[in-house]
């Protein structure tokens, strides 16, 4: 009977929706117990959860993102709100302008250029080094421009992801070892890098990073949807 | 954006919009502000359902983990490290330039 009610349950969009939820609220409590230290990312622990859960479960990926795609489409409001961040700070954000765009189009090209190289070199197939392009752009735009690319938007959606959470949770060591201190240069390096992920851990750790972050996952945003299928088709 | 044929998502462009309608306006109102608020404190809670679709690709990334993972954590790594020296190196100097102007 037990059985009879879980798979009743997980079909519903309602239980996927939950699980998300619920999986994230796991990540934070236990992301905020162990006072906030990046290596407890929430977003690692809750999509280990919710992983977790759909394979013990024996539930899709397909029929789970159905019932989550709710929270996923916030992702497009949540980036217009960054605007607000970014107002707040305009005037800092205004006085650095030129450092802002030539730190911001530098780190940018050395991320993707990067990536191609490192899966070329070692033997990644075309597939995999097309979709790591824009990998360190937020997760609708670097779908977007995978396609424009020829590869695969929810392959990229994955390692979008993935390098979000490596950024989130190695960057501020990296920082820290390269001396940088000043927010305004910290929360620029981890937008550029690491977008959304990123800028979600800087915002919890000082506004004024989460704002040059938020700025810089805009901006990269834009330039990369820009350029990067430029540059792409000159070289290929 | 289609119009220009630049894959430029809507909400990048709804981010300028925005920015540019605020320096208009001059203020925050106060329903945006707390829209934003609850929207970018949980902003992580957004990547979950895309990030759970490691199940789908989990095939590839096996049979490919060395360069995928060599390549995301070195890249994402030097990019910060990059990024954050130059921007602390270039608004020191650009700062200091300014105020040499000023003297």
């Amino acid at each position: 009977m037990f059985f009879s009610l879980f798979s009743e349950l997980s079909v519903s969009p309602l239980f996927h929706l939950s699980l998300t939820i619920l999986a994230y609220l796991i990540g934070l409590a236990i992301y905020r117990r162990a006072g906030m230290t990046p290596l407890l990312n929430p977003v690692l622990i809750a999509i280990v959860i919710v992983v977790s859960v759909l394979l013990l479960a024996g539930i899709s990926y397909r029929a789970y993102f159905l019932g989550a795609q709710f929270l996923h489409f916030l992702l497009g409001p949540a980036t217009v709100a960054l605007a607000v961040p970014l107002y707040r700070h305009f005037g800092k954000v205004r006085k650095a302008a030129i450092a802002i765009l030539v730190s911001l189009l530098t780190g940018s090209a050395v991320a993707a250029s990067s990536a191609v190289g490192i899966a070329w070199a070692l033997g990644g197939s075309e597939q995999s080094y097309l979709s790591l392009a824009p990998k360190s752009v937020t997760a609708p735009v670097a779908m977007g421009i995978t396609e424009v690319l020829g590869g695969s938007p929810s392959l990229t959606a994955v390692l979008v992801i993935i390098t979000g959470i490596i950024g989130a949770v190695l960057g501020p060591y990296v920082l820290n070892l390269v001396g940088v201190k000043s927010w305004a240069a910290r929360g620029l390096a981890i937008g550029t890098a690491s977008h959304g992920i990123g800028t979600a851990r800087a915002l919890q750790v000082n506004e004024e990073a989460g704002a040059f972050s938020g700025l810089a996952m805009g901006l990269n945003a834009l330039f990369t949807a820009i350029l990067l299928p430029i540059v792409w088709y000159l070289i290929f | 954006m289609a119009l220009l044929g630049l894959p430029i998502p809507g909400p990048v462009v709804g981010m300028a919009l925005l920015f540019v309608g605020l320096l208009v306006h001059g203020a925050i109102p106060e329903g945006l502000s707390g829209v934003a608020n609850g929207l970018l404190g949980n902003l992580s809670l957004l990547f979950v359902p895309v990030g759970a679709g490691i199940l789908v690709h989990a095939a590839l990334l096996k049979r490919e983990i060395v360069p995928i993972a060599v390549a995301i954590v070195l890249s994402t790594l030097i990019a910060i490290a990059v990024t954050g020296v130059l921007m602390q190196w270039l608004s020191k100097r650009l700062d200091d330039a300014s105020h040499e102007e000023q003297v």
